[in-house]
């Protein structure tokens, strides 16, 4: 009897995302299965594991960095795993949350808390506990090194499948036409 | 007996006055490019369109064809010179895909697809630019011109009407609208001009026809922009 493989160790978080991407990862349904025979899961959404094993080999980001917390849950990825990838548009570009990077933060958070319409005695939500946002929203290359890219809004089941077989192989991972998508 | 030049070990037939970009695209060879358009007078200055010469780097929109010259444009050295233009220009301005009503019949974004461009690489500019959406049936995004010049050419050259410019220069250079009030609702702009039609990214803009296409059945969904006829 033959000792069975060590399965890979993948990581995933969602930063200033909306989990869309997350969903797309689901979307390979029973490929799934057969992923499983492959990778285990460790800390993830899927999991609810709260830390980074220090020995993952593959970290799957997705969403930019739009506050604090942020930067620091993408450096313990990085710090913790061997190969980062980074999903969907709004780790590559910032995305959605990125077309605030125009106004003030401060002239955001005035209107959104105290000068909106039907606001009354609105106030700033200033608990220690909340992580400070930044003053804009970075893509994550920004700021560590990103190994790969999955882009799309969000990337198909499909893209994500193709990038993750690849490299599982041992191949460098590669979209082609269809696949290969920045909405 | 017509006259030929080499791309990429293919023999192109030209005649005299061609640009290597003009041969080419008669052949049925595509060369990435996003300012060059084939009814205008080329501007040369996206770079896109890049080959090599003779072994010199040279823009295909500008640069003649001549007998016997050897042309190197599919290279894997050419192409990520390319590449790291084109991702010059997602970084420089505002270009968020999922949001745009270009999406899929976008130029530059097919261009990025054809390229390969996984990523924009460089730290964001994230610029400051306000759209003008005074004119009744035309929006202008400023967030995501590549100053291709294309409007301003075709307003210029077909319209006859010189609605738009190109202002400053180097990093500082950006579009303008031809009004005292800069504002397109102030310009003889319409709709049936030659300058609403080309561009080649999400700037000009017709109002209310925005996502009318399905994802799936846009032009570059349907084929990548090389295998399109004339590269457009």
């Amino acid at each position: 009897m033959t000792a069975p493989k060590k399965k890979l160790k993948v990581a995933t978080t969602s930063l200033a995302g909306c989990f869309g991407c997350h969903m797309s990862f689901l979307d390979i349904d029973e490929r799934l299965f057969t992923l499983l025979e492959h990778i285990e899961f460790d800390r993830s959404p899927l999991t609810d594991i709260k830390t980074c094993s220090p020995d993952c080999d593959i970290g799957i980001i997705e969403g930019g960095l739009c506050n604090a917390e942020n930067v620091h849950v993408l450096r313990e990825f990085r710090k913790n795993c061997k190969i980062l990838i980074a999903i969907g548009a709004c780790a590559i570009n910032g995305g959605l949350p990125a077309q605030r990077n125009h106004l003030q933060l401060t002239a955001i958070l005035e209107e959104v808390y105290h000068s909106g319409p039907g606001l009354a005695n609105g106030m700033i939500p200033n608990d220690p506990e909340l992580p400070l946002p930044l003053n804009k929203v970075h893509p994550i290359h920004e700021v560590v090194k990103v190994d790969f890219f999955i882009p799309g809004c969000p990337p198909s089941g499909d893209a994500i499948w193709k990038v993750l077989t690849d490299l599982l192989a041992g191949r460098e991972p590669e979209l082609g036409h269809g696949l290969m998508h920045y909405d | 007996m017509s006259q030929t030049f080499t791309l990429d070990g293919k023999s192109i037939p030209f005649e005299d006055g061609q640009t290597i970009m003009q041969a080419a695209t008669k052949a049925g060879v595509f060369i990435p490019h996003l300012c060059y358009h084939p009814e205008f007078k080329p501007h040369g200055s996206c770079k896109l369109c890049t080959v090599k010469a003779n072994g010199r780097q040279t823009a295909s929109c500008t640069m003649r064809a001549m007998a016997g010259m050897v042309v190197e444009s599919e290279t894997e050295e050419i192409n990520a010179e390319r590449r790291a233009l084109t991702q010059m220009l997602f970084v420089e301005g505002n270009h968020f895909c999922p949001s745009c009503e270009k999406s899929g019949h976008c130029q530059l974004q097919a261009t990025a697809y054809h390229l390969g461009m996984m990523s924009p690489h460089f730290d964001h500019f994230f610029p400051n630019r306000a759209v003008d959406a005074s004119h009744p049936e035309v929006l202008l995004d400023f967030n995501r011109c590549i100053l291709c010049s294309l409007c301003v050419r075709a307003s210029r050259d077909v319209d006859g009407k010189n609605v738009f410019a190109l202002s400053g220069r180097g990093i500082k250079t950006h579009l303008i609208v031809n009004a005292k009030s800069g504002k397109l609702s102030d310009t003889d702009f319409s709709l049936a001009d030659k300058a609403a039609q080309v561009c080649p990214v999400g700037v000009i803009l017709t109002k209310r026809k925005g996502f009318a296409v399905p994802i799936g059945e846009r032009s570059y969904d349907k084929q990548p922009i090389g295998e399109t006829v004339e590269g457009r």
